[in-house]
């Protein structure tokens, strides 16, 4: 009888028995400790910079100078302007190099293979996102860097070396451990995520758009170019944009092949540098002073900042076409 | 002739898809090639070097042939235990939050929260647990490590089992919840068991990853050249150990750095193809 009464109670009241309480509050709890996590993420780093950002305020990001150590005649002073220079350097070169070996890679993909060709292949491609960044930093470091040394970089200096405005791009010394180099690995390295992501894109596109095209006699190419691309512009321009914020976050790999040595900006790409990542690797061990140490968490600060605009504005754009593909359908 | 033109205008037509077509078949390969040519460089640079010293020993002092990085492997062991000790209780947490009670606006913050996190380079959480963690309490070691690791695989397992939970159909809930059942044995007892295997595929996942992070360890738990499994004190891992072999002087280490790469993606490879497994003996079993 007594089963009974608690089973019609329930049946009145909803559910809500007493070791459901329990639970609710742990994995609320869970959720509370994600919240607070990245609650305090910002605020800690926020606050860990103040002093940096209260003493050199925006000459952080426009001053040059990154002097550590007080002397009579350099005064203490964190101006990371050549890191950032290095971060924008290095990501416009992988995306410049990634994005049309991704992009033609997708429309072979979806457009042209066959699936018996095209899943594998793009399966194999996107295996490259699974290789740790330390992978890609050993191979960059003992097999892409002298083959920049004694070939690539020779021959760019030989062929654009004596154009005017070019010229300039690839003058000095070829080291291979240079910004170029730091380039080429993260475009391989961001090649797998704007793949991965234009080709769900591209198969978005409503199937009437081609299939019209080329009832009315296009070749596939004009379909493409006409009728795919054109759609889902917005949607590649995104996830260019998020292998960009990927670009700016990498660390090690940069890290082993960039240089590390230069903090002056030169416009040759051939000149070793630092990334803001990678400066904060080379440097964390060393921050001995409070104002140092709040210096490099400005640099993280800066990091996350820029790479979250990147995310936010690719999320925004992929986001758009599948919207706009959910309203076709409808 | 107009028909003549019109037919040139064709043959230019198809020329262009053709070029086209051939381009996206060459960048392809490309890309492709380029796969293949670093998983390649890794094996033949790498299984030289793999004997079982290479296993069992801790790496020589400075410009020393010989050695290996078993302090490095336990170190990435126990930091992913502890990771992981940390992060599924509240990855699950809160995936479970989210789609068996959360309701209104703190869900909506939990799911952007999760977003967030995936979403932090992963520099930035190492300077995040060097920060807090490895300034003010723990100095550089073994647990500050784990910290960081767990952050990164949060956000993994909360979205990987979210998505599962997704799929348990409603009727499975309400046909338990119809019989009085509290709900919390209806996720535990009903809805979890259904979708274990899609649970560990996520689990997996975020293991594989966290086990190739290299920067948030570098800055948290140094590594260490000694065997050491003590939580307090700086931890070896894989990957710090690659990085430190890699850029030193010396040939033998260089070799070294090779050896572990392939140790290392063998151990990625084999906790994703754990996924493959099961995910497939879960689609399997579900028809």
């Amino acid at each position: 009888m007594a089963d009974r009464s608690s089973l019609s109670r329930r049946a009145t009241k909803a559910v809500v028995d007493p070791s459901d309480r329990v639970f609710t509050a742990l994995v609320g709890a869970a959720s509370t400790v994600v919240v607070a996590l990245i609650v305090g993420f910002i605020l800690l780093l926020v606050l860990d910079s103040t002093e940096s950002i209260g003493r050199f305020g925006s000459g952080f990001l426009t001053g040059s100078k990154w002097n550590p150590v007080e002397t009579a005649l350099n005064h203490i002073f964190f101006g990371a302007l050549p890191f950032i220079f290095g971060t924008v350097v290095t990501s416009l070169i992988a995306l410049v190099l990634a994005t049309p070996l991704a992009l033609g890679s997708a429309i072979f993909v979806s457009e042209y293979a066959p699936s018996w060709l095209g899943k594998p292949v793009a399966f194999i491609i996107e295996l490259l996102v699974a290789i740790p960044s330390v992978a890609y930093g050993v191979w960059g470091l003992f097999v892409l860097v002298p083959i920049m040394r004694t070939g690539i970089e020779p021959f760019l200096q030989t062929t654009l070396g004596k154009v005017p405005v070019l010229g300039a791009l690839v003058a000095g010394p070829a080291f291979g451990q240079d910004l170029l180099t730091g380039g080429v690995v993260l475009a391989i390295m961001i090649l797998p995520t704007i793949l991965s992501l234009s080709r769900e894109i591209i198969d978005q596109v409503p199937r009437l758009q081609k299939e019209g095209m080329l009832a009315l006699g296009a070749t596939r190419w004009e379909v493409l170019s006409k009728a795919v691309l054109p759609y889902a512009r917005g949607g590649i321009v995104g996830a260019a944009m998020l292998g960009l914020a990927r670009a700016i976050g990498e660390t090690m790999a940069v890290t082993m092949v960039i240089g590390n040595s230069s903090t002056k900006i030169s416009p040759s790409i051939l000149t070793p540098g630092y990334t803001i990542a990678s400066a904060i690797a080379n440097q964390f061990t060393e921050a001995d002073s409070p104002i140092y140490f709040s210096a490099i968490v400005e640099l993280g600060l800066v990091l996350l900042l820029v790479a979250s605009v990147f995310n936010i504005g690719s999320r925004v754009l992929v986001r758009r076409i599948a919207r706009r593909e959910g309203g076709a359908d409808a | 002739m107009p028909k003549d033109g019109e037919e040139r205008r064709f043959l230019g037509r198809r020329v262009r898809g053709t070029v086209n077509a051939a381009l996206a078949v060459a960048l392809t390969a490309l890309s492709v090639a380029i796969l293949f040519a670093i998983v390649g460089h890794i094996f033949v640079n790498g299984v030289g070097s793999l004997n079982a010293d290479f296993f069992t020993k801790i790496p020589k002092p400075y410009g020393e042939v010989g050695g290996g990085i078993a302090q490095a492997i336990a170190g990435t062991i126990v930091m992913l235990l502890v990771a992981g000790l940390i992060a599924i209780p509240i990855g699950m947490g809160t995936a479970i939050y989210i789609i068996e009670f959360g309701r209104g606006r703190f869900a909506e913050v939990v799911r952007f929260a999760i977003e967030l996190l995936a979403e932090l380079p992963s520099i930035v959480v190492g300077v995040f647990i060097w920060a807090l963690l490895v300034r003010n309490l723990t100095g550089y070691s073994g647990i500050a490590g784990a910290c960081a690791l767990a952050v990164i695989m949060i956000p993994i397992i909360a979205r990987s089992v979210e998505e599962i939970l997704k799929l348990v159909p409603d009727s499975l809930r309400e046909a338990a919840l119809a019989l009085g059942t509290p709900r919390w044995k209806v996720v535990l007892y009903i809805v979890i068991p259904t979708v274990l295997p899609g649970i560990l595929t996520g689990v997996m996942l975020s293991l594989a990853r966290a086990a190739g992070e290299t920067a948030p360890l570098l800055l948290t738990a140094l590594g260490n050249t000694f065997f050491n499994l003590d939580l307090r004190r700086p931890m070896a891992a894989m990957p710090l150990q690659i990085f430190n072999y890699a850029v030193s002087p010396y040939d033998d280490w260089h070799r070294k750095a090779w050896a572990s790469t392939l140790v290392l993606i063998a151990i990625v490879a084999i906790l994703s193809g754990a996924v493959k497994f099961f995910t497939r003996r879960w689609k399997h079993e579900s028809h």
